[in-house]
């Protein structure tokens, strides 16, 4: 046992402690946990445990073209939200980190802005605007909206990637004669590239799970997972839903566990 | 000064003069280097959310009729309709924000004692559950607490309840599934916060003779305080906007703030009121997330970059 901690109180005088953060653990993880085991059931009763296993609902799920479109409109999104919004935002946190200009703080709150703005408000302006411009309903409107919402977690990232890194050794190449963007991707860059994965893959799942935008600005042929599983939860219960569920679980401990393993690099 | 080294300064002046100018010129394109790094970033937040929030405001001065009017304001206070969607959110952004406090600090202070490798072990139940999607914990706790759910068969099963409880699709059920959601954006900030605490302070009082109960309230308990608020704030603020939970389980009876800006404006084509709307929130949560940065000095969006 460390000693970091260690305050003359016994583990036996904490039980209740543990007792009760236990308690709140178990409620933050059931529900996740309780989905991923009601995907394999084999009755359309949603039961707990269930009395019998199988797959249909992943059948059911792949096998349906509407949900396996929508999964294919998420995927291109997501994937292209990561890569736009990982340029810009190492670029933004660079520019952020190199302290030249004024106003930083200005400059911070808006580039993370789309944080504490209240989303209902995004996705209402968001479609009020791409009416006039046609972008709705289009997958490159979904990667822009779904960009501002992904850039301040690649912002905050490599800006804290950038503030373990000393940028002087940026400086000792450009005065040994590389040029500006040599110096940044032969020195800064493998320094901090675990920041700027770590922060492409928040972008990614960001955009991933990203409802209620994609719920004004998505449709028809564009329509995403989540905007289609929001739809169908509106109507009823459908245990197709727990197999998805159950992908997007799998798919948020993939990439936590990446981003974790990028961290740890550093 | 030594007089060899004072005309030695004298000596270097005129130079010092001379590179001034490109020196300024130097940093003035530095500048503007930096400015164009940053510039393709701020235009797609200037264009998907400054742009359309500022025309939705203009929007909002104008009656049905394209008269420059306070009409879409006045709603608030005369419509029973407005009045009971901003009574049920504050009330639904309290009892939330009161469970994540009597939920949260319990775990958050548990996290904070642990040893460091049980302690990140625990943080996976925290921060998984963060970067799981709104909607698939929004549908668990449907499928839990529905009429048919498990929690209403278990109790039943149990003989504890002969008729179903009404779980989801009310008050409680949004109140369960947002605190579920809200938590971890409590737990974080207040862990970090605990964790700074100094634990030779907590030491010397119970060296001094305070009892473990003394030691936590009149020592850790204030210390942990900023942190506590700042988690606060965040969910409350959080809440306020809140729609995907209480649009999927309120039964359509808990209406709350957003979702009646939904409504407004996809069902019903008034986009001066639910701009409105959209507005006096927006002007409610930057109020309150500044009078949190004015009182405590830091921002309380800290939960997104400490991970």
């Amino acid at each position: 046992m460390s000693m970091e901690n260690a305050l003359p109180i016994s583990h036996r005088q904490r039980l209740w402690l543990y007792a009760l953060g236990g308690l709140v653990m178990l409620f933050l993880i059931a529900p996740s946990v309780i989905i991923v085991i009601m995907s394999f059931s084999g009755s359309s009763l949603l039961e707990f445990p269930p009395q019998g296993w199988s797959l249909r609902w992943y059948e059911s799920y792949f096998g349906s073209l509407e949900w396996r479109d929508a999964t294919v409109v998420s995927v291109k999104v997501a994937v292209m939200t990561a890569i736009v919004a990982t340029l810009l935002g190492t670029a933004a946190a660079y520019a952020i980190n190199a302290r030249t200009l004024r106003m930083t703080g200005l400059i911070n709150a808006l580039l993370t802005a789309s944080l504490i703005i209240p989303v209902i408000l995004v996705g209402i302006g968001t479609f009020f605007l791409y009416a006039r411009i046609g972008l709705n309903n289009t997958l490159t409107g979904l990667v822009i909206a779904h960009t501002v919402q992904g850039l301040p977690l690649v912002v905050l990232t490599v800006l804290s990637g950038l503030r373990s890194y000393d940028m002087n050794q940026e400086m000792v190449a450009r005065s040994l004669g590389a040029g500006r963007f040599s110096a940044f991707f032969q020195v800064t860059m493998p320094q901090i590239r675990f920041s700027i994965v770590s922060g492409a893959l928040f972008a990614f799942i960001t955009s991933f799970d990203e409802v209620v935008v994609s719920l004004f600005i998505s449709g028809g042929e564009t329509t995403t997972l989540t905007r289609r599983m929001f739809n169908a939860l509106r109507d009823q219960i459908d245990p197709t839903i727990a197999a998805i569920s159950t992908c997007l679980i799998v798919l948020s401990i993939v990439l936590l566990s990446a981003a974790q393993l990028f961290g740890r690099g550093r | 000064m030594s007089l060899a080294s004072a005309s030695l300064d004298r000596a270097v002046e005129p130079d010092r003069a001379l590179n001034a100018d490109s020196l300024n010129a130097d940093a003035r394109r530095e500048a503007r280097g930096m400015l164009a790094l940053l510039s393709p970033g701020l235009f797609l937040v200037f264009a998907v959310i400054i742009v359309p929030i500022g025309w939705l405001f203009w929007l909002s001065l104008f009656d049905e009729s394209g008269q420059l009017s306070a009409a879409n304001y006045a709603r608030f206070f005369e419509q029973a309709s407005y009045i009971k969607t901003f009574v049920t959110t504050f009330k639904v952004a309290f009892t939330v924000t009161g469970a994540c406090v009597l939920l949260g600090y319990p775990l958050a202070y548990m996290l904070s004692q642990l040893p460091r490798r049980a302690a990140s072990i625990c943080l996976i139940f925290v921060i998984l559950p963060f970067w799981t999607s709104v909607l698939v914990r929004t549908y668990a706790w449907l499928v839990i607490l529905q009429r048919k759910g498990l929690v209403n068969t278990w109790l039943m099963d149990l003989g504890v309840i002969g008729q179903p409880l009404p779980l989801a699709n009310n008050f409680a059920g949004v109140v369960i599934g947002m605190t579920h959601i809200m938590l971890p954006f409590l737990v974080l900030p207040l862990y970090a916060s605990m964790k700074t605490i100094d634990v030779d302070c907590l030491r010397a009082g119970m060296n001094l003779g305070a009892s473990p109960a003394a030691t936590f309230w009149q020592i850790f308990f204030p210390l942990s305080l900023p942190g506590l608020a700042s988690g606060l704030v965040i969910v409350f603020v959080l809440c306020l906007g809140f729609f995907v939970t209480p649009a999927l389980m309120g039964g359509g009876k808990v209406i709350m703030w957003a979702m009646r800006m939904e409504q407004t404006t996809s069902l019903y084509s008034n986009w001066g009121a639910g701009a409105a709307l959209g507005v006096v929130l927006l002007a409610v949560t930057l109020a309150l997330l500044g009078l949190f940065q004015w009182l405590l000095g830091t921002r309380a969006t800290g939960v997104w970059s400490r991970r």
